[in-house]
């Protein structure tokens, strides 16, 4: 009987494949029956978290999307950091000192080390800044160190680095280096504060791809393990002696295939923070939610930006540009077709920035008859027709369709959304100069100083100016502010700056971005910072 | 038999590589670069992109790029992500385990609830019972696999507290029956309706007839005789139902938080993670293979007039 024969081994087979998967993974009791939330392996006093996969190895100059430094940042103190008002607060410098704004002296508080045990020297800061910077080692975020002096020597631009250290760092002895600028920039200290800058052990250098799967810090927060794509969980540092001491035992930093899973597990105890509400949950998360809402703006900005390549904006009259703005009923939109999600834009920079003004204009205000006349009296827009890009995985397709519905209705000129499928190709198309007319753009502060709302996106040549705007008048009003004596002085410089901005449009505010998240009942003091994340460190267990 | 299993085997290898090359190339053809996203609205350095690049073999013509990744593959190694720098075979060693457990689940699922549903059906055709078979399995049939999935989390999560909302990243077996029953329900609904009109019809043949006559048990003419003719079509459905359970569970998953392939897969592909995009997707080609000839094996076994040389 052959059939029979084959009957047993198909059936043997199937039984074996059964056993062997549907067993494998079974138990596991490590709950914690002496935590208030019923969440199902969190240790007692941790609190929990949806943040996602970070896409890279935690190393700190080599992330600069949110999620990894969420990590980064409960990982590795810096310097110094920011209040909610972007202030700044000494954490791991004692103080930072200039005269010229040239050249800066870092003394750092004595006695801290990385949770190996080993001290945190001014050679822990010099030797990882100089790795960082070093082309060779391609770090995401090296440009950040362009300041210094020598940067041109480890990171030149063809081929490989000419040395190993920049010139313009030097240890004094263990808790004081200096650091020489290539030139004067009053609001250096205020980079200082980005995590790229974070201090290396020695344990780095022998093996930086190990260290990105485990990281060590000196930071409020010890790693504990990373099980990819599931959850990074981190305690508490007994001994850190900074004044972010973290006020709980410690933070898993979850995964959830969808915002929505998220808050399904923050309604129902085991989550919680949740850092943004999904579209679907936003009109009732207030009501499920009540007091546990966090409804705030921070520094973030959205822009509509023409590129001035295009045909459409090539030597534009910058009134035309004035004329969309007040075309786009901004206070509709956020409230109908983002749901309050945005807040809108009444200048360059958003509040939590020093240095942000509200401008005496009406540039920011709804008035389409006005807008209409400004766009006809000043040469129009060649063909009538603009078009603004947009990636459609971000969700922006709803709101850049109202955009539009409200110039065309205001001035008469056709708009016409331009979708590209997902970021990548709304980059690469940037990037290529293939914009049609203009794109979405969106900006969040490095550091809370209005000088980052408006040097790197609209100075020419700058890394981030992809609407290739350029005008002489600009740079000239930017390198007074950074030539500027003192900070001051040098936001002051930014202010007027960006009065000269409004005349001339490099491109048009929208609204400031809000945090939408809400937290569990079991935790308590949540609050968030200028970046819009979680102040995780201040987050108490009830 | 044998031999016929070998030659089955080696008509694998061309499929593998013309379904890994095609994948290949459409991750290719795709606009996006992965190398310049990651530095995202921030400023961009061209020359390190492009050392990235060069580092990841990215900037080698597509034909030289898949060439590197045969090679790869046969010595067992599946490339590595470009942003994590992970290796792709730990990426699919997380996510496989999960999606095969929940595949088998739901598999176990349909063919046992469906089966019994189709007999219990076809055995009485034209019947009330029949009629009501009819009507839920068009109701499964016709209402999307993301309807379902909520409508149960919020009737046994929410209303009735008897599961968690979500599944947790590494998740026990009781955690998988919801999102399992979800996700079979859809092709439950097809093996239903598929046995009870094969044994509807094969209830009506002649050597039902003759097993009736010669007085066998009741037990043996339905066991035996009827269903083992009867399971032929299910079983091809079932075959090739295995493979598209394992790769179209992305709604599913993606509700229920489950950490598995479709997850995966929808990931990558829109970080144009190339090489974890051609790796899962090569299993999945495994997977519906391997089902396939399990399908035409056990057509013999079901049917002996059916034999392989």
């Amino acid at each position: 009987m052959r059939g029979g024969k084959s009957a047993k081994w198909v059936v043997g087979a199937i039984v074996v494949a059964l056993s062997a998967t549907a067993c494998g993974g079974g138990s596991k009791d490590d709950d914690s029956s002496n935590s208030a939330s019923k969440e199902k392996g969190k240790p007692a006093g941790y609190i929990s978290m949806d943040n996602g996969e970070p896409q890279k190895p935690l190393i700190p100059a080599d992330t600069n999307e949110s999620v990894g430094s969420n990590v980064i940042r409960s990982l590795f103190t810096q310097l110094l950091t920011f209040d909610k008002d972007g202030g700044i607060v000494y954490t791991n410098a004692e103080s930072v000192t200039s005269k010229d704004s040239k050249t800066w002296t870092v003394k750092l508080k004595s006695g801290w080390k990385f949770h190996d045990g080993t001290p945190v020297t001014a050679e822990s800061y010099v030797k990882a800044w100089n790795w960082y910077s070093n082309v060779d080692n391609k770090m995401q975020n090296s440009f950040w160190f362009s300041d210094i002096a020598g940067y041109s020597d480890v990171h030149p631009e063809k081929g490989a680095a000419k040395t190993e250290t920049m010139k313009g760092l030097k240890v004094v002895d263990d808790t004081t280096f200096t650091i020489e600028l290539t030139g004067p920039v009053p609001y250096f200290e205020y980079k200082l504060g980005y995590q790229t800058f974070a201090p290396l052990p020695e344990a780095f250098y022998k093996d930086p791809k190990a260290f990105g799967q485990s990281p060590i810090g000196n930071g409020p927060y010890i790693f504990e393990k990373w099980d990819h794509k599931k959850l990074i969980q981190v305690k508490a540092n007994p001994d850190y002696q900074g004044p972010n001491k973290a006020k709980n035992k410690g933070i898993l930093f979850k995964n959830y295939a969808t915002i929505e899973a998220a808050y399904q597990d923050l309604l129902s105890g085991n989550l919680d923070l949740v850092k943004q509400v999904g579209p679907q949950d936003l009109p009732k998360y207030k009501s499920d939610l009540g007091d546990r809402v966090i409804d705030e703006a921070w520094a973030g900005l959205q822009f509509l930006t023409p590129v001035f390549y295009s045909k459409t904006f090539k030597g534009v009259d910058p009134k035309v540009v004035q004329g969309l703005s007040m075309a786009i009923d901004r206070k509709t939109i956020t409230d109908k077709v983002l749901n309050g999600t945005r807040k809108p834009a009444t200048s360059f920079t958003p509040p939590g920035v020093a240095g942000h003004q509200e401008l005496d204009t009406d540039v920011f205000t709804f008035d389409p008859a006005k807008a209409k006349k400004l766009v006809a009296d000043n040469g129009g827009i060649p063909g009538n027709k603009m078009w603004i890009q947009y990636n459609a995985d971000g969700g922006h397709k709803e709101w850049v369709t109202a955009v539009c519905e409200s110039i065309r209705n205001s001035t008469g000129v056709d708009c016409v959304p331009d979708a590209k499928p997902d970021f990548q190709t709304d980059l690469e198309a940037r990037d290529a100069k293939q914009v049609k007319s203009a794109y979405r753009g969106g900006w969040v502060a490095d550091y809370p100083v209005n000088v980052n709302f408006m040097k790197e996106l609209f100075a020419t040549g700058a890394e981030a100016n992809t609407g290739f705007f350029s005008d002489k008048e600009v740079d000239a009003a930017f390198k007074k502010g950074d030539n500027a004596e003192s900070l001051d002085a040098s936001v002051k410089g930014y202010q007027e700056a960006e009065k000269l901005l409004l005349e001339k449009m490099p491109s048009i505010p929208l609204w400031e971005y809000k945090t939408n998240g809400g937290y569990s009942k079991s935790v308590d003091n949540v609050a968030i910072d200028f970046h819009g994340d979680y102040v995780l460190t201040d987050v108490t267990v009830k | 038999m044998g031999r016929y299993v070998a030659r089955r085997l080696l008509q694998m290898i061309p499929v593998f590589i013309g379904s890994t090359l095609l994948v290949f190339s459409m991750m290719y053809a795709l606009p996006g670069d992965p190398v310049r996203a990651l530095a995202g609205e921030q400023a961009v350095d061209p020359a390190q992109i492009a050392a990235m690049k060069k580092d990841l073999g990215l900037d080698l013509p597509l034909w030289h790029q898949y060439w590197n990744y045969l090679t790869g593959l046969l010595q067992g190694d599946f490339g590595t992500q470009i942003a994590s720098g992970q290796p792709v075979a730990d990426i699919i060693a997380d996510a496989f385990p999960i999606t095969a457990r929940l595949t088998i689940f739901a598999f176990a699922f349909t063919v046992v609830v469906g089966i019994s549903m189709g007999v219990f059906a076809g055995l009485k055709a034209d019947s009330l019972r029949d009629r009501a078979l009819l009507i839920l399995t068009l109701l499964l049939i016709s209402v999307p696999s993301f309807v379902l999935a909520f409508l149960g989390r919020y009737l046994f999560a929410f209303e009735l507290g008897w599961v968690a909302p979500n599944v947790s990243g590494d998740p026990s077996w009781d955690e998988l029956i919801l999102p399992a029953v979800v996700l079979g329900s859809l092709s439950l609904a097809y093996v239903a309706r598929l046995t009870r009109t094969s044994v509807a019809e094969n209830l009506r043949s002649d050597y039902m007839r003759t097993a009736v006559a010669k007085g066998l048990p009741r037990r043996r003419i339905i066991g035996v005789h009827l269903l083992r003719n009867s399971m032929i079509p299910v079983v091809t459905f079932l075959g090739t139902d295995l493979g598209a359970l394992m790769g179209g569970a992305v709604v599913t998953e993606g509700i229920f938080n489950v950490k598995g392939v479709g997850w995966s897969v929808f990931g990558a592909l829109k970080q144009r993670e190339g090489a974890t995009v051609v790796g899962i997707v090569t299993l999945i080609v495994v997977v519906y293979l391997v089902a396939s000839l399990l399908v035409d094996l056990l057509y013999a076994v079901l049917d002996p007039r059916i034999r392989y040389a």
